[in-house]
């Protein structure tokens, strides 16, 4: 389980993150939910080893993780499907699947969740040896979470995973995030689509300009009025 | 008409003659090129103290041989290790420091290391040249049907491609490979996936100092006078050959180092008057290409790393 406490992120001389607290509990998908620049990619980044806190401590099964480097990070089981996919572009599908398991040594088991995720994804195997940077956006958005899925996360954080995608594609990826957390591993979404990730959500907090707002569980939320009018696009009655 | 002129005038033999002498050059051309190339794609910058790594493995080569006295061909393997070394220490003291830094900065620290090796080897080795010994067999004339050739000159474009092969090999088939290509198009998420992009950039210089080191060597026997300032002049064209093909693109290196080593040599044979303007070419090359194709001839638009 992810435990961040009074987690404070500055770039130069401005706080991104004014001490924030948030708890990732096993098997469970929270949703971090919050306007633009409200902070919630920074915690990702942090959390990840990218960006390095000013004050706080970041403790993942009881080992603080804050001062350890992205590389050993992804080790612990801890991955990221980055803001904007950026799937290795000059890389094909498959390279960028493998790549995902860099650290691992089994190539047997290496087969086996390339296959894996081949069968979640049927369009990637079709596209197996072209660059990644030929595919649709829908089409990267899988190979990045596929990526991801590589390195067996037992939790794995998406920043923005809707972002820039139709509908209908947007119902896949989320029934597909729900079929992740379903095969046990812990998720920590973070969204603009409040909406979607409200109800895929076991526990959810809302961010605003660097600090909690409010949280609770997902349902609750939706069901917020405050929320409604922030967050979700509906009037008050 | 004077360049039909000048070509009926030359025979075969000697026709064949100045292509050895070119192409000799430009398989030279192209294993520095690379060192240019791999470094840049991977970090941006450009190392100028690249031209400075093939001048110290001249002299490497040159002491090993003749001031300890170690074989020739336990020399050349040494030469190869000690100038990988080097590359990786000139990254690791003057450029890993600069990681987060403006590009501007890397690139002064680059010219910083550039004059500090240039002048190091002045004062350690004098600015006399030196004679870059004689290598049996390689060093020695052969007469190929009335064409008087260096035995290296045979050896150094069938040398260049084994590297080359070797190289796209290991780019393109190996773990390491992908680790390198993924790290010069996002290393932030490279990290992300477990790369250690340190190592990644260490076995980069390793290479591109090896390959300068095998070019070094075979340059040595061919054109023996070593002097501290040696790697300048084909370290500008080599970086040119670079940009030449497009920056970043190993193949492309190959063929910009090929095209000026043969342009280089062809202008002198058809144009003897024009002879003080040989490593002017490279120049109106790089203008050329500048002008024409600024991406050069295989290089892919590149958007700026965030």
């Amino acid at each position: 389980m992810l435990k961040v406490r009074d987690l404070v992120v500055a770039y130069g001389g401005i706080e991104a993150l004014k001490g924030i607290s948030v708890d990732v509990p096993d098997g469970q998908i929270v949703t971090l939910i919050g306007a633009n620049g409200a902070g919630k990619s920074t915690l990702l980044r942090t959390i990840m080893g990218l960006v390095k806190p000013r004050s706080g401590s970041v403790e993942y099964n009881e080992e603080n993780i804050k001062d350890l480097n992205s590389q050993h990070i992804v080790s612990r089981g801890i991955t990221l499907v980055p803001e904007g996919r950026r799937v290795f572009p000059n890389l094909t599908v498959l390279e960028n699947l493998r790549i995902g398991a860099y650290l691992r040594k089994d190539e047997e088991g290496i087969a086996k969740d390339i296959k894996r995720i081949y069968e979640l994804f049927p369009r990637l195997e079709e596209r197996n040896w072209q660059m990644a940077g030929t595919l649709s956006g829908g089409e990267q958005q899988m190979l990045a979470l596929g990526r991801a899925l590589m390195s067996r996360p037992k939790l794995i954080m998406m920043d923005e995973p809707s972002l820039g995608l139709a509908p209908l594609v947007i119902k896949d990826i989320f029934n597909i995030i729900r079929r992740i957390n379903e095969s046990g591993t812990t998720v920590l979404l973070v969204e603009q689509n409040a909406n979607m990730a409200l109800k895929v959500a076991h526990h959810a907090y809302v961010l605003e300009t660097g600090r909690i707002k409010t949280e609770g569980s997902g349902r609750e939320l939706l069901e917020n009025e405050e929320i409604k009018e922030a967050y979700l696009g509906k009037k008050k009655k | 008409m004077e360049l039909f002129q000048a070509i009926t005038n030359m025979t075969a033999v000697s026709f064949a003659q100045h292509m050895v002498n070119g192409i000799s050059l430009g398989s030279l051309y192209a294993l520095i090129a690379i060192g240019y190339t791999m470094v840049y794609g991977i970090l941006l910058m450009i190392n100028f103290a690249h031209a400075d790594i093939v001048m110290m493995a001249c002299y490497f080569a040159l002491f090993g041989i003749t001031t300890f006295h170690i074989p020739w061909y336990l020399t050349f393997i040494l030469t190869i290790a000690a100038t990988a070394l080097l590359g990786v220490i000139i990254e690791r003291s003057a450029y890993r420091p600069l990681r987060d830094a403006p590009k501007n900065s890397v690139l002064i620290s680059a010219i910083g290391a550039s004059f500090l090796l240039e002048n190091l080897a002045n004062y350690l080795f004098s600015g006399r040249p030196l004679h870059f010994p004689d290598i049996p067999f390689l060093s020695s004339m052969i007469d190929l049907n009335g064409i008087q050739v260096q035995a290296i000159c045979l050896f150094i474009p069938v040398v260049t491609l084994a590297c080359l092969f070797l190289l796209l090999h290991i780019v393109n088939h190996t773990k390491t490979g992908m680790a390198m290509r993924a790290v010069s198009k996002d290393y932030e998420i490279a990290r992300v996936m477990g790369v250690n992009i340190d190592n990644i950039i260490s076995i980069t210089f390793a290479i591109g100092s090896a390959l300068a080191a095998i070019g070094a060597i075979m340059w040595g026997i061919r054109y023996p006078g070593i002097t501290p300032y040696l790697g300048v002049m084909p370290g500008l064209k080599c970086f040119i050959a670079a940009v030449v093909g497009g920056i970043g693109n190993i193949k492309g290196a190959v063929i910009g180092g090929f095209i000026l080593g043969l342009g280089e040599i062809l202008i002198v044979a058809f144009f003897p008057q024009f002879s003080g303007y040989r490593d002017a070419f490279a120049f109106i090359m790089l203008l050329l290409i500048l002008f024409y194709k600024p991406t050069g001839l295989l290089g892919e638009k590149m958007t700026e790393k965030v």
